[in-house]
């Protein structure tokens, strides 16, 4: 038969090619293993991390009812990151190693969380737009390759959508409230807007990892792909809010049926990947002084795990007798 | 007005004076459920474990929607066209009447186990009392928050038996956050005189009536974490009666920002 011919490696891509999803207890490169726990913890820690700006302002939000939906979405953004860890776990990475590279700064987040959330309007702009673009960035991972990412993604999407759907609602509260209520979604806008654009990672040319990422179905769009749908996307959104997109090269272009747009700052883009955002230290920082901090609530919660369970092996013993 | 447990009475049936201390106890609940809501909403994103994170937001979740439950019948009890969010947002630091208790600082996580676990049994053990209460309002809001809490005290409870059969160092910061924090549970159950007179009315329960099932789970609870229960000690209390610790004040500054700074807007 053919497929005895094919390699382990040939047999892999043909499952992949066939829309077939890898399982963990599958046979895969490890190439593929790395650039999934790769991808599957960075996008656990952004959630982690992420919980962060927002967190930053449930103690401030403006009614009762807005702090009972931003608290339900920062505790939503928890959940997603331990389905996130779950899936990363299944490839043999355990949580442990993962939070200490996230820690001493091997291990990445999205850069969009080492911005501050300067205002109310923030909690708008953020689930608008920032949540958008990561739907655009994850709706194609539900059919990602690998199962157990799959299957986290259909998940967090549903959630993520709810919340820019909630996003896209304050800030029409916003909008549609008093002059200094618009003038803070502007605001927010004008400085969310750039940043948002980044989040879609570096152009196609400079993404070195695109190519095998597509191949190997992890990945299904380039970067400039989602980066232009999401301009398309956001833009009317943005007009039917009476908002003005801070782009002075932003152009309806009829022959691509598209948006043209201006350059992103890449050198903005990459300082702040190289941890020179206004945010970087402080985000880290509270994220190691929680787990330092912690060290002697999961030391006890393990103590008295085990003293548990010596005391249930002695009265088995002892019943025994 | 004497009303028995059989009865069930509603707002339109209560005399303005009855009327005027149920608004003032409502609020009394609603503020207490807001500030250990707010409390517990600063962990988040900082707890000590991923799960805890989630736990904590989960109960304070909880407790903001008893607190919204509260706000709006107390609004309606008061008549006078003021919102959820205007009772929550607007009123001066010494019209808030939650207890000193839920007020302390998060401290450490032992401290907040501490606070948590002190208020838990309390609300716990009230609630299901409350839920026989005759103001069919009370009893249903009663009702479903009891549920709730029954979950916050089973996690308040085993967090205790953790830390105090954990290790050396989490005994002592349990320790600790008890020595801190016991002198505020008295006034839990120390009635104000708002207090007495519903509960002459058997409106609300006898906190007297809810003692003994509270030690009782409290003698539990320290057996199993290995701590002694702590001695007889001075009570702090004032809060009930708008007189507040320090820590209060900045809590509102937070809370009250933007409807202070952008008065009259919707959100």
């Amino acid at each position: 038969m053919e497929t005895l011919e094919l390699t382990q490696e040939e047999q892999f891509q043909a499952r992949i090619d066939a829309d077939m999803r890898i399982e963990p207890k599958d046979w895969m490169p490890d190439a593929y293993r790395k650039t999934l726990i790769r991808q599957i913890s960075q996008h656990a820690h952004s959630e982690l991390v992420g919980m962060l700006p927002e967190g930053n302002w449930i103690t401030r939000a403006p009614s009762l009812k807005r702090k009972s939906i931003l608290l339900s979405k920062v505790q939503d953004e928890a959940g997603h990151g331990l389905y996130l860890y779950s899936a990363a776990e299944t490839l043999g990475a355990s949580r442990d190693q993962m939070l200490a590279d996230l820690h001493s700064g091997k291990a990445k987040y999205s850069s969009i969380f080492n911005y501050p959330t300067l205002s109310w309007a923030d909690m708008g702009t953020v689930g608008w737009l920032v949540d958008g673009a990561a739907i655009l960035n994850q709706v194609p991972l539900c059919r990602t390759s690998y199962g157990p990412y799959a299957r986290a993604m259909v998940r967090v999407c549903k959630e993520e959508s709810f919340h820019q759907r909630q996003g896209f609602e304050i800030m029409q509260t916003l909008c549609e409230g008093a002059p200094e209520q618009k003038a803070m979604a502007q605001e927010a806008l004008n400085r969310w807007w750039w940043p948002t654009l980044m989040m879609f990672g570096p152009k196609d040319a400079d993404s070195p990892n695109t190519e095998q990422s597509m191949k190997w179905r992890i990945k299904r769009f380039t970067n400039d792909e989602l980066r232009q749908k999401f301009v398309d996307m956001m833009v009317p959104q943005a007009e039917f809010l009476g908002l003005t997109v801070p782009d002075p090269n932003l152009k309806w272009n009829e022959a691509k049926n598209g948006y043209d747009f201006g350059e992103v700052d890449w050198e903005e883009f990459w300082n702040v990947v190289k941890g020179n955002g206004m945010c970087n230290k402080d985000r880290l920082g509270a994220r190691v002084k929680a787990h330092e901090e912690g060290a002697w609530v999961r030391e006890a919660a393990l103590a008295h795990a085990a003293k548990r369970k010596q005391r249930a092996e002695q009265e088995a013993v002892q019943q025994v007798a | 007005m004497q009303v028995t447990p059989s009865e069930t009475v509603s707002l339109a049936k209560y005399t303005p004076e009855v009327r005027q201390q149920l608004f003032r106890y409502v609020l009394q609940l609603a503020d207490t459920s807001l500030i250990l809501g707010h409390r517990l909403s600063e962990w988040c994103g900082h707890g000590p474990i991923l799960e805890q994170d989630l736990a904590m937001a989960n109960i304070a979740l909880d407790l903001l929607g008893e607190t919204r439950s509260l706000y709006q019948y107390a609004a309606e009890l008061e008549g006078q066209g003021r919102t959820e969010d205007d009772l929550a947002f607007l009123r001066l630091a010494t019209e808030y009447q939650n207890p000193l208790l839920v007020e302390q600082p998060n401290g450490d996580f032992a401290d907040t186990v501490v606070r948590q676990f002190l208020f838990d049994n309390f609300h716990y053990h009230f609630l299901q009392q409350l839920q026989t209460s005759p103001d069919e309002r009370l009893a249903a809001i009663a009702e479903k928050a009891w549920k709730e809490a029954a979950y916050h005290l089973k996690w308040s409870s085993e967090w205790m038996i953790r830390l105090g059969d954990g290790t050396e160092e989490s005994r002592q910061r349990v320790e600790k956050a008890l020595a801190n924090l016991w002198r505020y549970s008295g006034e839990l159950t120390t009635p104000t005189a708002t207090e007495q007179a519903l509960q002459s009315l058997n409106l609300i329960p006898d906190y007297a009536a809810l003692l003994p099932a509270m030690q009782a789970h409290v003698a539990k609870v320290f057996e199993e974490a290995t701590l002694p229960v702590p001695a007889e000690t001075y009570m702090q209390k004032g809060g009930k009666a708008g007189r507040h610790t320090e820590h209060l004040g900045y809590i509102l500054a937070e809370l009250q920002y933007m409807q202070r700074t952008y008065p009259g807007l919707k959100w």
